[in-house]
């Protein structure tokens, strides 16, 4: 597993990484894309009332929870990580941006 | 083979599409009717049981419909909220209807693949956070931030889309995009063009 060997994160730079996410996410409402807020420790698919995808319902029933290492792999290569999502984005492949990224998501979305 | 065929409904366009650029990109968004008939709605592949498909074509182009249809909402809000003044609030009206453009274009598009468009929300369903909005810079700079959003998400979706056509039919939305953001940052007083790259 890439846990142990994910870079630390920086929340300050991760703030910045975080405008990609900003045509569709927000932390506190419901956008194109669902919420943030307490995003660590959620099941995937599971903000209630948001109209997910068959397929990110279908992983978070089959045991999918958010926390650092599913949500490296997820915003690496969302597709990939979940085919027939509705995230339709390539995703962050730099390491070190998705570590900011999580290190500025788990600050912000507690 | 993918010859450019240009519907009725294209020509008919042109009259109030104002950018013959934007009218190339409709041409190019349904040329090739067989490649676009090739892809389709993954969700209605994933009825339970069946084999997951990966994330269609159909599908990119509507998220990034609902993201349009909240930039239109964002800047009917800020051009009815009394803080722009008369240059930069007609900017705001102008930089709306290419949102309303790229919309009706990603609206048909999803139509011609078999999909069906996401709906636009009323502007209070998209809870923008407005008590947040006191100033005209405060208007500018929320626009700037969706601006510089919709860039990355463009960017993001481009590698994706199975046709190229598509591919470079978001490329064109893309740069429309990237020149919203660079004129609204100049607005705010900021360097209008930060950076070599965009990510
Ligand atoms: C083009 C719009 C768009 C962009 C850009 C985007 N997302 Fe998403 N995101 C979505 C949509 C739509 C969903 C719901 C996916 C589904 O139902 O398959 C989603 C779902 C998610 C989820 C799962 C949440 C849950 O409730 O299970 C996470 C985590 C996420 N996005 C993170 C990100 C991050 C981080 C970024 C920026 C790097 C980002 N997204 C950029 C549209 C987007």
């Amino acid at each position: 597993m890439a846990a142990m060997g994910l870079p630390a994160g920086d929340a300050a730079r991760g703030e910045h990484i975080y405008d990609r996410c900003l045509a569709c996410h927000a932390i506190d409402r419901d956008r194109t894309g669902p919420r943030h807020a307490k995003l660590f420790g959620r099941r995937a698919g599971s903000v209630p009332g948001f109209p997910y995808s068959a397929a990110m319902k279908r992983a978070g029933e089959a045991g999918l929870v958010w926390n650092d290492q599913t949500l490296d792999k997820f915003v690496e290569n969302p597709t990939g990580f979940i085919p027939g999502t509705r995230m339709g984005y390539a995703g962050v492949k730099d390491p070190q941006e998705r570590a900011d990224l999580l290190a500025y998501l788990k600050q912000a979305t507690q | 083979m993918s010859k450019i065929i240009v519907p009725a409904f294209v020509l008919a366009r042109r009259s109030f599409i104002s950018q013959a650029m934007l009218s190339a990109t409709a041409i190019a968004l349904l040329a090739g009717n067989e490649a676009l008939a090739a892809s389709n709605d993954g969700d209605k592949q994933n009825g339970a049981g069946e084999q997951l498909a990966a994330t269609s074509d159909v599908e990119i182009l509507n998220t990034a419909l609902g993201a349009e249809q909240e930039a239109i909402a964002a800047y009917q809000v800020g051009a009815e909220s009394g803080l722009l003044k008369k240059p930069v609030r007609d900017l705001a009206v102008t930089f709306q209807g290419h949102h309303k453009a790229h919309a009706d274009l990603l609206a048909k598009t999803v139509k011609k693949l078999g999909g069906t468009p996401s709906e636009a929300k009323t502007v209070a369903q998209y809870h923008f956070p407005t008590d947040k909005l006191k100033t005209g810079t405060d208007v500018l700079r929320f626009a700037a931030t969706l601006e510089k959003g919709a860039v990355s998400a463009y960017l993001g979706a481009i590698p994706l889309f199975a046709n190229r056509d598509l591919a470079k039919a978001a490329g064109s939305i893309l740069g429309d995009e990237a020149m919203h953001w660079a004129v609204l940052r100049q607005a705010l007083g900021e360097a209008p063009v930060p950076d070599a790259f965009v990510s």
